[in-house]
């Protein structure tokens, strides 16, 4: 099965979009994660936390209406929806270190069978620094990493992280084209499988073990 | 007397000052805190007077290194920095070349622990202690202290002999209104230098006390941006 990077990014967006409850705060990391906010069942109203101070994150502005003053994380204007807040970073830390965003959905190049996260470098080559990703893999109710199930490498879904950590044993959910897995006290488990794939596919592409259930639920995503 | 002058507030005018005079107080060697969240409240025309006076081996404590055309990223480019304290470096491809080629020393601190740091020192705290970091290359040669069964990383307090902000509503007394998301790192960095310069986008006799982000206790300059 051939997907497009498009297509890949749009079914793992439209799967983390169904995790969110009626009234979460939610902060999104950048790139895929952010894509996730365009695919929120109409019926599930959120907040979501932007961590240079900002919760109630709206759309892009029309053009002409830019308010440099207002931006997401990633430096671009946005616009904010009614009941949104401003603040500084302490603030901002205070909210995402101290346990009261209810979920994070965050990119990662490796996570483990442990929910030890990798996504701030690789040795050598990619070094952008953590932001505040260790803080928001530490502090939120929830964290989900979104993420394609294989890199050009191999396998990122593996027994034992080798890429430095972002946090230890803090990963609840992981989101792949592929599959969604939990992290369980007692391991990995195979929750779903997207039914363009087989299971072999999916366990073949795996390297950490894994407790299949047999109501394992192959569900078009 | 004493107390007429005191009512009408004229011992607390803070001075203005143009921003070669701010350009001037950055010497040589020193720790200087720059706030903003890549472009956004970022000060700019204090920058462009270190850049003309050609200011070396600063230690730079920021949030990011912007972007190598811009600000935080231009004092990169002209080598004005010897030691960046950051939490992102992604979108200044110069900083990672000079820190690949030894040229730079860049401390990397997740963003909620910069600015606990930065806030303890502004707070008179001996440090923080947080659970971000743990198990990670954040914890080497750290002390960790286990509290209620949980490990936490002790942290120490960081402060900077200047620090530059933004405002942008400033008044007289120095009173500083910040709007949108531009409050980010200014609010707590305006504690935590010995010299602090607000650059504001307008300048007022005086703030509504409602309206006030930073108080003007703070701020030693302004500067009209």
């Amino acid at each position: 099965m051939e997907l497009s990077k498009e297509q890949i990014r749009a079914i793992i967006a439209k799967r983390v979009a169904l995790e969110f409850k009626e009234g979460d705060y939610v902060t999104l990391g950048i790139g895929l994660p952010t894509e996730v906010a365009n695919y929120i069942p109409h019926s599930v109203h959120i907040m979501i936390q932007s961590e240079n101070g900002l919760i109630g994150v709206g759309g892009r502005p029309e053009p002409g209406k830019v308010d440099p003053k207002i931006t997401n994380a990633g430096g671009i204007p946005v616009t904010v929806k009614p009941g949104a807040a401003f603040f500084d970073t302490a603030m901002s830390f205070t909210i995402i270190r101290g346990g009261h965003v209810d979920a994070t959905v965050l990119g990662a190049l490796q996570v483990d069978q442990e929910g030890n996260i990798a996504n701030w470098m690789i040795p050598g080559a990619f070094v952008p620094g953590m932001g505040g990703a260790m803080d928001l893999v530490v502090g939120a109710k929830k964290v989900i990493v979104a993420m394609e199930h294989m890199s050009k490498g191999g396998p990122k879904i593996v027994k034992k992280c080798t890429l430095p950590l972002t946090a230890e044993h803090e990963v609840d959910l992981i989101v792949t084209e592929r599959c969604v897995l939990k992290v369980e006290p007692e391991g990995l488990v195979l929750q779903e499988i997207n039914p363009m794939f087989s299971l072999e596919d999916v366990t073949s592409t795996i390297e950490a073990d894994l407790i299949i259930p047999d109501n394992l639920v192959k569900e078009a995503i | 007397m004493l107390f007429g002058l005191l009512v009408k507030g004229f011992l607390s005018v803070k001075k203005i000052i143009t921003a070669t005079e701010a350009g001037k107080m950055i010497a040589d060697g020193s720790s200087l805190m720059i706030g903003g969240f890549l472009k956004c409240g970022t000060p700019t025309k204090v920058i462009e007077e270190i850049l003309k006076n050609g200011t070396k081996n600063l230690t730079l404590i920021a949030n990011d290194t912007s972007f190598p055309d811009s600000d935080r990223g231009k004092l990169i480019v002209n080598k004005c920095v010897k030691k960046a304290i950051v939490t992102h470096i992604g979108t200044n491809p110069e900083t990672v070349r000079q820190m690949n080629c030894g040229e730079l020393e860049v401390e990397l601190v997740p963003m909620g622990t910069l600015i606990e740091r930065i806030r303890a020192a502004g707070a008179g705290l001996g440090g923080i202690l947080t659970p971000t970091g743990v198990g990670t290359v954040v914890e080497q040669g750290k002390k960790t202290v286990e509290i209620d069964g949980r490990k936490f990383l002790f942290e120490k307090p960081l402060n900077a002999d200047v620090a530059i902000i933004y405002g942008t509503k400033v008044d007289k007394f120095g009173n500083i209104f910040l709007e949108g998301t531009t409050r980010n790192f200014n609010q707590i960095m305006a504690t935590a230098a010995k010299t602090v310069i607000v650059e504001a986008d307008e300048i007022v006799d005086s703030l509504d006390p409602n309206m006030v982000t930073i108080p003007g206790i703070f701020v030693d300059y302004i500067v009209a941006a």
